[in-house]
């Protein structure tokens, strides 16, 4: 390694998940010498990547494992509902153009694809599925960044950039717990977000958010992020936002991905710590409300809920990681999972008692609604009757933060409104210059891919 | 002293919990039949685990794709466990019982095999030598073979038949249709499940990047194997059928057969050898990692030395030569139902069995 500090690199890239991979491979590919400096040791490297699954992707026709048509207009709708109009137009059309583009490229260096998962079938026609997951995509891209010749480091913390008169210069880093100084001629910043600086996070938030769980990895910590941000780099995004989703709350508090997912919600009583509903449970299908239930659950003291279901409804959901509690009586349950017994049954009973006749279709709004309760429980509303009687506790889990650089067509970050001479811009750093508010499924993989894809790109460019 | 220890689960109880949480997760439906099987479940018996054990032909690939491996608190490593799962059943299954522990897992058992098996064709030929015959004859009378190999060769099927059928107790089986066995002879002869679905090859000897070495190495040796033994089906029927005796020449349907045969299965066995060398034995049964390399050893040196008998036809070599050869083969067949050999049983089960559970899915 005595080497590394030697060299002036023509690209250094800073975070190795999927964007920093695709900036490597594209700048490597012209021939440049590319350094990969990744905070992860090798097991834990890829950062989110590693626990991604697909890759959501335009297409005029069938292309790969994908079925049917997805146009520009439909995908920037799509884009449109979940932002709620937070986006940046030219560059979200300029994203869904380009990822149509980024299917084969991505399949030519390295990464293969499997049909839609079983349970997934609503995305077979939108987001192409990683074989073995996002994983599997971050191994195969460092094989092919190896096989260029990518000089990649583990354990490698960038510390500080130095960043003087809008150029790049050189950066501090501590790689294998030595300080070193890294001079390059351009630079691409793909580390990530902020999501796992719970003191940040804390900051940003409120004192709830040191009760969260995070759902990605533990060196997501925003380190560059922060640095760039007090040298005056534009930025975007809302910096008190990350989007939190209601996951299993008995989950790891780092790096539990997509296991920790509940899909129970929608066919319970969801209580909180007092014993109390405050939501309606079948408000709309889990996959439009599981975000709004992150914030819903934040929102109760300690940061915790319960979902209770009968033996009835134990099969109408994908399995969880962990096996629910379980007893024979709600006042077993409540004991078990440290609920007031007595102020659980009270709850039930209201509910059950607020339940009427009539079909219930749990793969679509049946319109089974509670009567005379507030909150009402507005679909698939069936007492809670049947024994066993199940319960999961509910905790927010932050998928990633919003507050990032500012980047413009050619993924260029830019200080007080100007153009930095040789910084770029990739991935979860950036997205929320198109991903202002709320997610679309496997649009944080494009992003990543078509922003990677151009920073490698125009940084090679520079240097040519 | 304290009582309190942390509980060791048994191979199966660890296999479950690891399935259990593969089963929340879903990203390798693509790699391998295991995975769609144990998906359309929603817990597992121990029958279950069991037909998930034996459809895994231990590809690797959901190692390398998995984000919970080992530093990660869930610490699954499913290729090992359900090996291990495999390596304990064929044990459990195996008639008569314990023999199968020991060929399994000790690499040794199979070497005194093997010798053993030599020793006594020394023996066969010196007591009771050829009876006038000619050829392999004149070394060892034709009689003396048969009445030596048919119960080598008809005691082991039928001690692999009894676990084979415990097998099939254990998952739950249904009676058999062609279309189950079709299915499975059409999946192994593929080696559908070595090859990594889109991916197309097994992470094994090169960590995460996927190979097809795996794949055809084994392809080597099946169809080795598989001509190796229509070399002696013919022989036998041109001794009793058409009175022609051994040893054969070059353009004889034998050695037609036998010599491809005899190097497809030596040079396979060298290769899936020098892969297994290569491969980390942390994501196999560790404890059949020495027995693992013994049979394939042991299945190689049936083709070599196949091979070197016919190099050294008309020396004055043959007599030890045949008794080398016979003594492998004899070693190879009475352990059969208790190495690594078995697996081509319960596989074949395996796939039969999942191609009943599709078809009742519908």
């Amino acid at each position: 390694m005595t080497d590394i500090d030697r060299v002036t690199w023509d690209v250094v890239v800073v975070g190795g998940g999927n964007a920093g991979l695709c900036a490597a491979i594209e700048a490597a590919e012209t021939g440049a010498k590319v350094l990969m400096l990744e905070a992860a040791p090798k097991t834990y490297r890829g950062g989110n990547s590693r626990h991604t699954r697909n890759f959501r992707c335009m297409h005029a026709g069938p292309l790969s494992v994908l079925t049917g048509t997805y146009q520009e207009d439909e995908y920037f709708d799509d884009l449109i509902r979940v932002t709620k109009g937070k986006t940046d137009e030219d560059l979200a059309r300029m994203t869904i153009r380009d990822s149509e583009a980024c299917l084969p490229w991505m399949e030519r260096h390295g990464v293969a694809f499997q049909p839609s998962l079983s349970g997934t079938l609503s995305l077979s026609r939108t987001n192409a599925f990683f074989l073995g997951g996002g994983k599997a995509l971050v191994n195969a891209y460092y094989n092919t960044a190896e096989d260029l010749g990518v000089r990649v480091l583990y354990e490698a913390e960038v510390r500080h950039i130095t960043v003087t008169e809008g150029r790049f210069e050189g950066l501090d880093a501590r790689i294998g717990g030595k300080d070193l100084r890294i001079e390059g001629r351009t630079l691409v910043l793909a580390s990530g977000g902020f999501q796992a600086d719970l003191d940040w996070l804390a900051d940003a938030w409120g004192p709830a958010a040191r009760n969260f769980l995070i759902r990605g990895t533990p060196y997501n910590r925003g380190v560059v992020l922060r640095d760039m941000l007090d040298q005056g780099a534009d930025s975007v995004g809302d910096p008190t936002q990350c989007h939190a989703v209601a996951i299993d709350g008995r989950s790891p508090k780092f790096d539990g991905g997509i296991v920790t997912r509940l899909d129970c919600v929608p066919f319970s009583v969801v209580v909180n710590r007092d014993g109390d509903r405050f939501y309606d449970e079948g408000e709309d299908v889990w996959p439009k409300r599981y975000a709004i239930w992150g914030r819903l659950v934040a929102a109760q003291p300690d940061q915790v809920a319960y979902s209770i279901i009968d033996a009835k409804s134990r099969t109408l959901f994908m399995p969880s990681v962990f096996p629910p509690e379980q007893a024979d009586t709600i006042e077993g349950l409540a004991q078990r999972l440290g609920l007031p017994g007595n102020k659980l049954r009270e709850t039930i009973d209201a509910f059950n008692a607020a339940c009427r006749e009539g079909p219930f279709h749990p793969t679509e709004l049946d319109g089974l609604a509670t009567q005379g309760i507030s909150p009402p429980k507005t679909n698939w509303a069936r007492p809670i009757l049947e024994p066993p009687f199940f319960g999961y506790s509910l905790r927010p889990g932050v998928t990633f933060t919003y507050l990032g650089l500012r980047v413009d067509r050619t993924a260029r970050v830019s200080a007080h409104g100007a153009r930095l001479h040789n910084i770029w811009a990739a991935g979860e750093i950036m997205a929320g210059s198109i991903l202002g508010e709320g997610y679309l499924a496997g649009f944080g993989m494009t992003i990543g891919t078509v922003f990677g894809r151009i920073a490698g790109q125009e940084a090679a460019a520079h240097v040519a | 002293m304290s009582l309190d220890i942390t509980p060791t689960l048994t191979a199966t109880e660890e296999a479950r919990r690891q399935v259990e949480i593969c089963n929340a997760c879903r990203y390798c439906e693509g790699y391998c039949a295991v995975f769609p099987a144990a998906f359309a479940e929603r817990s597992f018996s121990d029958g279950d685990i069991t037909q998930l054990a034996s459809l895994c032909h231990n590809c690797r690939g959901c190692y390398y794709a998995c984000q919970y491996t080992d530093p990660h608190e869930f610490a699954l490593n499913l290729p090992a466990a359900l090996a291990e799962v495999r390596v304990e059943s064929w044990d459990r299954f195996s008639w008569p019982g314990g023999l199968s522990r020991a060929f399994q897992t000790r690499g040794v058992a199979l070497a005194g095999a093997l010798v053993v098996g030599i020793a006594l064709m020394f023996l066969a030929i010196r007591a009771i030598g050829s009876a006038g015959g000619d050829g392999f004859y004149a070394y060892l009378s034709h009689t003396a073979m048969v009445a030596i190999f048919a119960p080598a060769f008809l005691f082991p099927l039928a001690a692999l038949a009894v676990g084979v059928r415990r097998y099939w107790a254990e998952v739950g089986g249904t009676p058999l249709r062609l279309s189950d066995v079709t299915a499975a002879l059409v999946d192994a002869g593929r080696m559908r499940n070595l090859s990594g679905g889109a991916a197309e090859g097994c992470n094994y000897e090169k960590g995460d990047r996927y190979t097809v070495a795996r794949k055809h190495a084994h392809h080597a040796v099946v169809w080795g194997f598989l001509l190796c033994f229509a070399s002696t089906s013919s022989g036998t029927v041109l001794h009793y059928v058409f009175d022609m005796q051994a040893p054969y020449g070059l353009f004889s349907l034998p050695k037609l057969l036998g010599i491809p045969g005899g190097i497809l299965l030596t040079l396979g066995a060298a290769g899936l050898i020098a892969l297994k060398l290569k491969a980390d034995p942390a994501l196999g049964a560790k404890s059949a990692w020495g027995g693992e390399i013994a049979f394939v050893g042991l299945l190689g040196l049936t083709g070599l030395t196949g091979l070197v008998l016919y190099a050294g036809t008309g020396t004055a070599l043959v007599g030890p030569l045949l008794a080398l050869h016979l003594g492998t083969v004899l070693a190879f067949f009475l352990t059969l139902p208790y190495s690594k050999m078995a697996h081509a049983a319960y596989r074949l089960a395996a796939l039969a069995r999942d191609a009943q559970i599709k078809a009742a899915r519908g």
